[in-house]
Parts: structure tokens; C-alpha cells; sequence
């Protein structure tokens, strides 16, 4: 797989806050990549650096081969970008914004102008499109936002807390169009705190703390790779002391959950063979028995937390 | 298409000026303010009762007015798209920051002339006729051009508290419309006060205005262009060079 973007060792200093300490990091083509950490880990940051719009103190970024402080025009060309904070020109209408954006990223009028039409269809915003954006709500402008940044049909696409804040139905348009756009090969950089959205969107996640990545995989490793201990959730047709489940082989903790029991275990396998075997020799039957996966947000806030703050 | 080459940036450029004269120029209080400031300032002078002569005050009445309208808004522009987050778009943008920068004069030299337009009407309409059409086009042209740089230098310092230029800007541009030859003819100027009208690029335009309306002038009209166009480089190449160096730390 091409990297379509990469970083390497990038320093951001502000002060004497060291807000991005030597990240790295390349993200491959048609992927899309989640960069996740909690507020001031220097998320928004990398983000800037990557899109130009900041230059690092030190280390290099390139975006569809291009280094984006040797070449940020021919870089800038290639991406698009839906920033943090909303910021199309409140003075101006949906339409205007959209034409202004054609003429930054010099596409011919015509083309501009049927891009611009499609896309406000797709964010459901052509029937405002004469209406000045001061007069619209949060959803529409974070849709607007999205729009403009697609209108030159980039190859990448940067996307900063998209969602952050929407109603739910903007939120889905937002991510349905953003699935769309991949599905159709571009590349998605999108940093966001909602772990629900990384975890349904994302091909790979970087989790970032203090300046530093700390972790980078598919979501679905990063959970596993977490804990060494195992969650199972257990019922029985009757009560059964938490005492006799804790002798079971495998299970390490017992805690008691209305009429299940959640159980901590070293092996999943060796403690589900030794509950089926403990229900045949109790004669009891087993009502639900099911493993719990840790979710992202386990494994973001372990390894957000790992070694203090 | 090459996004880098000049004919694409300076295309983009003139994207930038007409998103400003949308958003900035195009509004009724600003418009008001560049024809009645320097109107006023005039009005002072005429009613003052020195006698000076109308073929004397309406080339500087042109003068105050290219020079006002086109440093009115041109400060205040990065410092509002800073605080708005707008400029994050644009630097965000394939455009160079060189070319935002154009955009931004381009946008005040054409309000200047626009509005300066409507002041020579107002002289052609009380009697006084434009002996030189041509050299007042190219120094309209000129002194756009230099006056609107000037007002982009002046948005320089990285603070996107729009207030704290304008008062910067202020404290330049008054003290340079009383050096330069508007209400004290260069001739009469005492000797001090010579030097410093020839730092200034309103000196310069406004002997050029002089020339066209009434014919006379102080320096050689090709000095006058010549020092006119000089000033319009050598702004125009430090405000791309400053805000290149200072941009960074507005965003």
C-alpha cells in the first residue's frame, strides 16, 4: 500500500509546552485512519502541521508526495480540509463559499459550479444555498464546511472533531458521505474523541498523549492487545454461591451483576470448558453465557492513562 | 494546470480580492466613511479661512481620499480572519500566502480608486477641469497600489484583535497626511519639514494630483511616477515578506 501521508519526528513547540513530541506515523492509500487522544494531547496540532497551516519546529510531513513545507501549493492541491472550528465566511451565501473554494483550488467555472450543486444535494443544503451562512444552524455549517472542502474532488481528506457537537442526523449524513468517499478511494485522516465513531470508521487508529504516539493499529488488536485478562458473563437457572464460581479453574475474580455473574479470566477457552463442566457437575443450567470484548474506549483510556499524567 | 505558477496564484489572488470587496468593501459604512473622512478634513481647511485656492485643495482632497479609502479596511482584514478562523481556511487553501496577500491589495487599490473616482468628479463639477487625464490614471494606479501595500504592512503584527491595528494605523496615517503637501504647499513648508515630506508617498501623488489639475507641481513629474513607483515595490515586497514571517504565529 502507496503512504499517501506521512510524518516523521515532527516537533511542535509552544512556550515551554511541548505540544507534538517527535510524532511518526504514514497512512496508506484508500485508508482510513483515526487519530485519537484525549483534549491538549496534540491532536489539532499534528492536524495543522499536516495541512500546512502551521510549520513544524522540526521533522517533515508530505501529503500525496509532496512536502508540505517545500511544496504546501502542490501539496494543499491534493487534500481537502474540514477543520475544528467551522469557518466559512458568515457574509457570504452556501453558493458563494462553494465558488470561492472552486476559484482557491482553480477548477473552470462550469466544473465548479456542477461540483458545487451535487455536493450541496448530498449535504441536503441546495435549497439554502442563496441564504448567508451566518443564518445557519451548527449541522449546516459543519455540512457546508464538508462540502466545500470535497468541491475540488480531493485524493485526501482531513477531517478535525467533524462531528463534535451535531444532532444525530448530521452526524450520519457526515459519516455516511465519508464512507461513500472512501468506498470511492479517497484517503481519510480523521481526528476525532468520539471512540464509537473511530471504532465503526476507522482501518486503523493512532492514539496520541502528551505529544507522543503511543499506540497505532486496528482498532479490533488495539482492544485485545490492551488486557491480559478476559471478561465472561455467566447466568445460571438458579443462584450459585460466588464462592463455588470463584474456585473454577481459570476464573481469578467473581463480581455479581443483578442475576449474572461477570467473571475475570485468564483464558477464555480453559474458563468456559471449566464453567460448562462446573453446571454438569452442580446440575444447573446455563442461561446466557457471553465474553465481553473490551471496547476502544477500554483501550484508549488505558493507554491514555499509562503511566500517570 | 500548475497551481504553483503565477498566472494560477495570481488567479487565485483575484479570488481572495473579490471575496473582500464582497465581505469588506461592499458595505454601506464602510463606503460612507472613505468619501465623507476626507470630505471633512477638506471641509476644516476651506472654511479655515486661509484662502487657499480650489485648484490647490481639491488634488489634495483627492489625495486624502485615494490615501483613507484605500488603507480604511485593508489593517483590519487578517486580524478579522484570524479571529473568525477564516484565514485558517485559506491557508489551508493551494494558494500562497504571497497571493493572499495580492488579493488583499488588489481589493483596496480597486475600493481606493473607485471612491477617489467619485472625489475628481467632484472637482471636475466645481469647476475644475483635469488638464491631464493620463498622468492622473497612472497616479491612481500608482498610488492604489502603493497606499493599499502600505495598509497590508500595517496588518503585519500577529494580533487578531482588529482594534489594536486600527490604532496603529491611525497613529501612521494622520501624522502623514499633515507631511505631505495636503494643506502646506512643499514651496512653503518650513525647511524641517521638507525631509519629512519626502519619506512620505502622499507627497509624491499629491504633486502628481496638482500637476493634472492645475499644472503645477513641485518635483519633475517623472520623479514623482518614478519615486511613486519605487514606493509601490518596495511596500508591496515587505508586506509579502513580513506577513510570510508573522502569518504563522496568527494562526
Amino acid at each position: 500500500m502507496t503512504d499517501i501521508i506521512s510524518a516523521q519526528d515532527l516537533v511542535k513547540t509552544f512556550g515551554r509546552n511541548r505540544a507534538v513530541d517527535g510524532v511518526s506515523f504514514a497512512v496508506g492509500e484508500g485508508e482510513i485512519f483515526g487519530f485519537l487522544g484525549p483534549n491538549g494531547a496534540g491532536k489539532t496540532t499534528t492536524t495543522r502541521m499536516l495541512t500546512g497551516v502551521i510549520p513544524p519546529d522540526s521533522g517533515t510531513a508530505t501529503v500525496l508526495g509532496h512536502d508540505i513545507r517545500k511544496k504546501p501549493v502542490l501539496a494543499k492541491q491534493g487534500f481537502g480540509v474540514v477543520p475544528e472550528t467551522s469557518n466559512a465566511y458568515t457574509d457570504l451565501s452556501a453558493w458563494q463559499n462553494m465558488m470561492l473554494m472552486g476559484e482557491l483550488y482553480g477548477l473552470p467555472r462550469r466544473l465548479a459550479e456542477k461540483r458545487a450543486s451535487d455536493l450541496l444535494v448530498t449535504v441536503g443544503l441546495l435549497g439554502n444555498k442563496e441564504q448567508k451562512v451566518q443564518a445557519y444552524s451548527k449541522g449546516m455549517k459543519q455540512r457546508l464546511i464538508l462540502a466545500m472542502a470535497l468541491v475540488h474532488d480531493p485524493k485526501v481528506l482531513f477531517l478535525d472533531e467533524p462531528t463534535g457537537g451535531l444532532d444525530v442526523q448530521s452526524t450520519q449524513m457526515i459519516l455516511s458521505l465519508l464512507r461513500d468517499k472512501n468506498r470511492e478511494g479517497m484517503t481519510i485522516f480523521l481526528t476525532t474523541h468520539n471512540m464509537e465513531e473511530a471504532n465503526r470508521l476507522c482501518h486503523r487508529v493512532a492514539i496520541i498523549r502528551h505529544g507522543k504516539i503511543v499506540a497505532i493499529d486496528a482498532p479490533e488488536k488495539l482492544k485485545m492487545a490492551i488486557d491480559r485478562v478476559h471478561r465472561i458473563e455467566v447466568s445460571f437457572d438458579r443462584g450459585v454461591p460466588g464462592e463455588a464460581l470463584g474456585e473454577v479453574s481459570g476464573v481469578i475474580a467473581v463480581n455479581r451483576i443483578g442475576d449474572k455473574y461477570r467473571l475475570d479470566v485468564l483464558s477464555r477457552d480453559t474458563a468456559i470448558r471449566s464453567l460448562v463442566a462446573f453446571a454438569a457437575s452442580n446440575n444447573l443450567q446455563i442461561v446466557t453465557l457471553n465474553t465481553l470484548a473490551p471496547t476502544l474506549d477500554d483501550a484508549f483510556l488505558r493507554l491514555t492513562q499509562e503511566g500517570g499524567s | 494546470m500548475n497551481p504553483e505558477s503565477l498566472p494560477e496564484q495570481a488567479r487565485r489572488a483575484w479570488a481572495v480580492a473579490k471575496k473582500d470587496i464582497r465581505i469588506y468593501y461592499l458595505k454601506g459604512p464602510v463606503l460612507i466613511f472613505g468619501v465623507f473622512m476626507p470630505v471633512f478634513l477638506f471641509l476644516a481647511f476651506y472654511m479655515g479661512g486661509r484662502d487657499l485656492p480650489l485648484a490647490f485643495l481639491i488634488p489634495g482632497l483627492v489625495g486624502m481620499t485615494l490615501f483613507f479609502s484605500a488603507t480604511a479596511v485593508s489593517p483590519a482584514i487578517f486580524p478579522w480572519e484570524g479571529s473568525a478562523k477564516t484565514l485558517e481556511r485559506l491557508a489551508a487553501c493551494p494558494i500562497s500566502i504571497e497571493a493572499i496577500v495580492l488579493g488583499d491589495m488588489i481589493a483596496s487599490a480597486l475600493f481606493g480608486i473607485g471612491i477617489t473616482l467619485v472625489t475628481v468628479l467632484i472637482g471636475v463639477g466645481v469647476g475644475l477641469p483635469v488638464l491631464h487625464v493620463d498622468i492622473l490614471f497612472i497616479a491612481l494606479f500608482l498610488g492604489a497600489c502603493c497606499f493599499s501595500a502600505l495598509g497590508t504592512l500595517l496588518a503585519v503584527p500577529p494580533t487578531n484583535v482588529p482594534s489594536n491595528i486600527m490604532m496603529l494605523s491611525s497613529l501612521l496615517k494622520f501624522p502623514l497626511v499633515f507631511i505631505s503637501g495636503i494643506f502646506v504647499p512643499l514651496a512653503e513648508m518650513p525647511r524641517w519639514g521638507l525631509p519629512l515630506a519626502a519619506i512620505s508617498p502622499l507627497t509624491y501623488f499629491c504633486d502628481l494630483a496638482r500637476y493634472c489639475f492645475s499644472g503645477a507641481h513641485y518635483f519633475p513629474v517623472t520623479l514623482d511616477i518614478g519615486l511613486l513607483t519605487l514606493f509601490a515595490v518596495v511596500l508591496s515586497i515587505a508586506t509579502m515578506y513580513f506577513h510570510r514571517k508573522t502569518m504563522p504565529r496568527r494562526l
